[in-house]
């Protein structure tokens, strides 16, 4: 992740704004579903499915984040990704749904600091203000050319995730906008 | 020292004890911190700054703002920087500043060009609609496009492009606020202040280097006690406090776009004499506000009397900002003229630092006015009732001619005075571009003569003078009142209001001015108008007398407010003139539109950070590093990077291609194709959904088993095709073409949530989830087994279209029996993080047993040589499956697909559609060109449509000539015939053949 | 860059995030077979191209990838409203279209 460093170094070079560093490695499944479906998943991951757009919910590190009105990214450690695979796959059963495992598909990034607004700024057209995009918001959205999915974690910290593709493009604006001072 | 004979012992915001060095056309000079170069030059006594665009007329400095027609100049840093037709009253100075002046050969005061002058005779207005015909016997445009033109592109013009790639960085920004204000003079700093005392988030951009606009260039004057460029300061400070706002100085509101949002441009480093080498130059901002406060102040306008061009003879409230902000006087013996009340301040204001002032001339009759008298206590020579008829000099005022108006109509002389600057006022012009380009609708106003903000079309406020506020302290109120309002629009409340006490300040007794727009006589020498495009009064009479009525052709026929300040200064007197000589209003002249940008903006801005490596995402697959260390060629497909042949010393691509395509047919070969696109469709009504899609059938597929699949659109055009595995009885993996991978996707949600909602099916895209492996070759098979685990690949087990799940080099993977070379194939599908380990053992074995990594272009051979078609280069949007011989494809069973009802129109049953054949050129072996037209004879009669044309041409090394798919009309009911291939050189001969050139029984699939 | 409401993110998002996708309450015949040509092809290549008022769909492809339909006066571009697909075409209050 030598661009990522290269980010890091560039913006602690003056007021370090913000910082861009990979997120660990993830098991990330994307499900699909109605109802009776969305509620065995909560269940039988141990952390509720969002039905409010636009939020994330997790526990004990299992992750799942409201990307549309039947569709959840989860996300949990990669050594558990067997493990959520099997117990999803057993607990759903012959309810009707979709799961398809993706924890190849993204990688993220963590971006925090006091300007992680700005910075994210460089790229995402949405207004980050924590008023209008709390923590515990996520979605998907644009960075730049890039689409990814944005979630707020903590006041000063946001995950990216972004299809591994996009990865460098993604990485790169991100060290232009530390560079800009965010 | 205070640099410059002008600059005044005291006073002003600029430092006397730091001098800054610069050059202007190469003369070193000097000036203080704080100086713009506009200011600097002044205080070095130079007027004389640039060559006007069409007459090469030596010009002055005429304003002291963004508004400046005259003052373009051309700055030149180091690394190749150079930024032309850059407004000298805009630059701030530096140590080591390079300036040069514009639109001049050999040299300012020498100017070849301003023989232009000499021969305005040949200028007119609209001069290029009626000059420059050539004889007749030339042809048409000839004498312009190989005379005129280039002559007069030469000669005319402003500063020079550089031609050299921009060396420096430009970023960019969203932002959102509830309140934006344009403009940080006395209306928007209270604007700014009282939104962000009740609680809103702000943002106020102004585009000079210091806010406080016109509070810093007053020399009088107090706000509850406190000088007024003291509070501004005290304003700042308290904006600065709060956390919500944010002050963008060097910033422009360049555009007022719909829904509140805004496009800024923020001047980041060029103020810098060292910038940081790694920072941005410039930044744009987009804004959303949820209100906006437009705040953006009036300009002055200039007089209208022959000469009025002259260096030396500038506005005169850029003169009282000169003086009072920069501590410069514009001379030693002034004449103040016009029409407005700010000529007193500026009199009063330079008698008090000891600039002799020849003469205060009112054009009013009878004005009356406290600014008038303060004028007169001080023993100004004032006269009433006079105006100015012209000026003498030579690159600079020396004399100006005065006239008595008379009440037919004439002008009586009333002498000559001496001076060597003229500073004038013609009033001033509202600021109301922002609230046109909002969309609110203008009003005339009758009393004032200017246009004014009517109605709104967005949420905004339009404060202080742009809003028809006159007066220090009526400014200042409307200001503090647009906050408030604005923060009320936004959810807040309205909080305590401060209070503004303004005293001392010469108030005008009308806001605006009426425009000075007096009848010229005949046969005066030019009065400029525009003088950024040099357009005289002469200029818009003459249009008037010739017909045009409106001033939006006005504008085009005589280029007036078409320059680069787009009037700013000119635009009121324009429709003054046009008015007065058609005798009629201003409002029936009309008001040309007011267009973004306000000023200009770089090309850098706008590009932002989307040029070089982040122009685009540049999307590698995991495999691509194995590659690049093998030296591939690489091509661009879609915003992907794709190995295109695999050189090897001293190969060529043909060579490279020729022998990658005979190791894959003699041999395997090894080819990542991970770009391909890849869904999940998972459901219990999965196979319902993807019959109901795709042509085929998939209902009776069994698990394990794989199909081709044509996908059409509803008008029953081939858009899609792709690799169809059945997983389990409700998952699918679905392969699309590279470039279809998202619009399939897209296609497929559309059908999903909006015609048939009650399925249940999703849809997962898994593109960047598998890395893909193809492995194609008679030794495929051989190459494969022993890295396999957990399945048989033997040809019973797992025949031609068929899918297991099993370990591969240790990681799991969905193993296909897929082929789209016609050779014994596989595809291995793991995850992208196990991509590269899995390429390299696999190819580790395929080099083993003779094989080698092959490109797109070998792939893109190869399946030519079998016929297989690629969407894009096969079809083109109006080719249906059974033009391609693959009718055999569709479910013939099935009641409906999409696009199932159009193969049944008139048109798609015709028997002379253009269907896919194959074409071998006859004699000499020619490669024939792609899109190349197909006829029936070697050539045609002019008119004669084409019976097709050439979709891919390939030289097949294995078959040992050059090979061609063609769609042609009929194409199927003429094998063995020849048709014609017209070329470049002349028309090829073709025999029309089967498109399957290799191996037409299809028997290599099973090695 | 229009602000877009979307129905099923129930908030106000950037124009770049969605994409048009035509006009709206053009539904697919549940069998085409049993049209005639012309009825087909009305379906096909026929659009209405209103001055004004303009029900259209939008895919919020950047988001939540949900297709809605939306009244867009295509007079001043305003988006008027936007709605969920399957939901009927809502009445417009006679002011929000008189322009």
């Amino acid at each position: 992740m030598a661009s990522v460093d290269a980010a890091v170094s560039a913006g602690g070079g003056r007021d370090a704004g913000a910082l861009v560093r990979a997120a660990a490695p993830a098991a990330r499944f994307v499900f699909r579903g109605r109802d009776a479906a969305v509620a065995t998943v909560a269940s039988a991951l141990g952390t509720p499915l969002s039905l409010e757009p636009c939020r994330a919910s997790q526990s004990v590190g299992r992750i799942a984040l409201w990307l549309g009105p039947d569709e959840w990214l989860l996300i949990a450690p990669r050594s558990e990704g067997g493990l959520v695979a099997s117990v999803l796959a057993k607990a759903l059963g012959g309810v009707p749904h979709a799961l398809v495992d993706v924890s190849d598909r993204n990688s993220a990034l963590i971006v925090s600091g006091p300007a992680v607004e700005d910075v994210l700024s460089a790229g995402c057209p949405l207004d980050l203000d924590q008023a209008a995009f709390p923590v515990g918001m996520c979605t998907r959205t644009l960075f730049a050319k890039a689409e990814i999915v944005l979630w707020r974690t903590a006041p000063a910290e946001f995950r990216v995730e972004v299809a591994r593709s996009f990865l460098p493009y993604v990485e790169g604006v991100l060290a232009v906008a530390v560079r800009d001072g965010g | 020292m205070s640099a410059g004979a002008f600059r005044t012992a005291t006073g002003g915001r600029i430092d006397r004890t730091h001098t800054l060095r610069f050059t202007f056309d190469g003369r070193p000079l000097q000036g203080c911190a704080g100086d713009t170069l506009a200011s600097a030059l002044l205080a070095n006594g130079r007027h004389l700054v640039g060559r006007s665009f069409k007459y090469h007329r030596p010009r002055g400095i005429v304003t002291s703002g963004s508004e400046e027609p005259n003052a373009l100049v051309t700055v030149v840093r180091d690394g190749g920087r150079t930024t032309p037709n850059l407004r000298a009253t805009q630059v701030e100075l530096y140590d080591g500043l390079t300036a040069i002046s514009q639109n001049r050969w050999p040299s300012l005061t020498r100017d070849l060009g301003a023989i232009n002058d000499k021969l305005s005779l040949m200028f007119p207005a609209g001069f290029y609609y009626k000059t420059f015909m050539g004889p007749r016997f030339l042809p048409e445009n000839w004498a312009w496009t190989k005379v005129f033109e280039p002559a007069i592109r030469r000669a005319a013009g402003l500063g020079r492009a550089p031609t050299s790639a921009d060396p420096d960085r430009y970023a960019s920004r969203y932002a959102h606020c509830d309140v934006l204000v344009a403009g940080a003079g006395p209306a928007g700093l209270a604007a700014a202040l009282a939104a962000a005392e009740a609680g809103a988030r702000v943002i106020v951009a102004d585009e000079q280097s210091e806010m406080g606009g016109s509070l810093l260039s007053a020399s009088r004057g107090a706000i509850n006690g406190v000088p007024t460029a003291q509070c501004a300061a005290d304003a700042l400070a308290q904006l600065a406090g709060h956390a919500r706002v944010r002050l963008l100085p060097r910033t422009t509101v360049f555009g007022y776009f719909a829904q509140n949002m805004a496009g800024l441009a923020e001047r980041i480093s060029d103020h810098d004499p060292s910038p940081d080498p790694e920072g941005p130059r410039e930044r744009l901002w987009q804004v959303r506000a949820r209100h906006v406060v437009i705040a953006t102040g009036a300009i002055e306008r200039p007089l209208v009397f022959s000469n009025n061009d002259r260096p030396g003879i500038m506005l005169a409230g850029a003169a009282l900002t000169y003086l009072n902000r920069y501590g410069v006087t514009p001379g030693q013996r002034a004449v103040i003229a016009g029409s407005h009340d700010g000529i007193y301040a500026a009199a009063l204001d330079l008698a008090g630092v000891g600039v002799e002032v020849a003469a205060v001339l009112d054009t009013r009759a009878d004005p009356q006015s406290a600014a008038m008298a303060a004028a007169l206590d001080a023993g100004l020579p004032i006269r009433t009732g006079t105006c100015i008829v012209g000026s003498r000099g030579h690159l600079r005022v020396s004399e100006i001619m005065i006239g008595a108006p008379m009440a037919d109509g004439s002008i009586r002389d009333a002498g000559r005075i001496p001076c060597d600057c003229l500073l004038m006022s013609g009033g001033w012009t509202p600021s109301v571009h922002l609230f046109s380009q909002s969309r609110g609708k203008l009003r005339f106003d009758a009393a004032a003569g200017v246009f004014l903000p009517g109605v709104s079309a967005q949420s905004e406020t339009s404060a202080g003078a742009c809003g028809g506020a006159s007066g220090l302290a009526a400014v200042i109120e409307s200001g503090a009142a647009a906050g408030r309002t604005a923060a009320q629009a936004c959810g807040f409340g309205l909080g305590r209001a401060r209070a503004y006490r303004v005293e001392g300040i010469l108030e005008a007794t009308e806001a605006t001015g009426h425009v000075n727009a007096p009848r010229l006589p005949q046969g005066m020498a030019k009065a400029f108008v525009d003088f950024q495009n040099d357009v005289t009064s002469r200029d818009l009479e003459l249009a008037a007398r010739e017909g045009f009525r409106s001033i939006e052709h006005i504008k085009r026929y005589t280029t007036t407010g078409m320059a680069t300040d787009q009037g700013k200064t000119s635009n009121m007197n324009a429709l003054a003139l046009v008015s007065g000589t058609l005798n009629t209003t201003v409002p029936d002249v009309g008001l040309t539109t007011f267009r973004q940008p306000y000023t200009p903006v770089t090309f850098g801005t706008l590009a932002g950070m989307a040029r070089g490596d982040l122009f685009d995402p540049i999307r590698r697959t995991s495999i691509d590093g194995w590659a690049q260390g093998k030296g591939a060629a690489f091509e661009d497909v879609g915003t992907w990077k794709r190995a295109w042949y695999f050189p090897r010393a001293k190969e060529d691509m043909h060579a490279a291609v020729a022998r990658e395509c005979r190791t894959v047919r003699a041999a395997v070969g090894v080819f990542d194709a991970s770009t391909l696109g890849k869904i999940e469709v998972v459901g219990p009504d999965a196979a319902e959904f993807l019959e109901r899609m795709y042509v085929n059938a998939f209902k009776a597929l069994k698990p394990g088993r794989c199909r081709y699949g044509i996908l059409l659109n509803e008008a029953g055009f081939v858009i899609d095709d792709g690799v169809i595995a059945r997983l389990a009885q409700d998952r699918f993996h679905v392969t699309t073409t590279t470039g279809g991978a998202a619009s399939v996707l897209n296609m497929m949600e559309d059908y999903l949530q909006t015609e048939w909602p009650d399925l249940q099916v999703w849809l997962t895209s898994t593109t960047e989830q598998w890395a893909v492996i193809a492995v194609q070759g008679p030794r495929a098979r051989d190459v494969i087994a022993p890295l396999v685990d957990g399945a048989d690949v033997g040809g019973e087990a797992l025949p031609h279209m068929s899918v297991c799940e099993a370990k591969v080099a240790g990681v799991p993977a969905r193993l296909f029996r897929v082929s789209f070379t016609g050779e014994l194939g596989f595809e291995i599908n793991v995850p992208v993080g196990a991509g590269r380990s899995v390429w390299e053992a696999v190819a580790a074995r395929v080099e083993d047993a003779g094989g080698c990594a092959y490109g797109t272009e070998a792939m893109h051979v190869l399946r030519a040589e079998k016929g297989y078609i690629i969407v894009g280069q096969e079809t083109d949007g109006t080719v249906i499956p059974e033009d391609l011989g693959l009718g055999w494809a569709i479910g013939k069973s099935k009641a409906d697909f999409v696009g199932r009802r159009s193969l049944v129109r008139p048109d798609m049953i015709r028997t002379d559609r253009k269907q896919l054949v194959g074409l071998l050129t006859r004699g000499r072996d020619v490669l024939l060109d792609d899109g190349a037209q197909v006829t029936s004879v070697a050539a045609p009669a002019k008119g004669t449509a084409a019976l097709g044309h050439v979709t891919s041409s390939y030289h097949s090394s294995v078959l040992g000539k050059s090979i061609a798919l063609a769609l042609v009309r009929g194409g199927r009911g003429l094998m063995g015939q020849r048709l014609h291939v017209p070329m470049p050189k002349g028309a090829v001969e073709v025999e029309v053949v089967s498109p399957v050139f290799y191996d037409p029984k299809g028997e290599k699939l099973n090695g | 860059m229009l602000l877009i409401h979307c129905p099923y993110c129930a908030m106000e998002r950037p124009e770049i995030e969605f994409r048009h996708a035509g006009e709206a309450h053009v539904a697919r015949a549940p069998d085409p077979s049993q049209l005639d040509d012309e009825t087909w092809a009305e379906f096909l290549y026929f659009r209405s191209n209103p001055k004004g008022v303009h029900a259209e769909r939008w895919r919020h492809v950047h988001g939540c990838g949900r297709f809605f339909n939306a009244l867009r006066d295509t007079v001043s571009d305003r988006l008027l409203v936007t709605y969920k697909a399957g939901e009927v075409r809502p009445e417009l209050p006679p002011q929000e279209h008189s322009r």
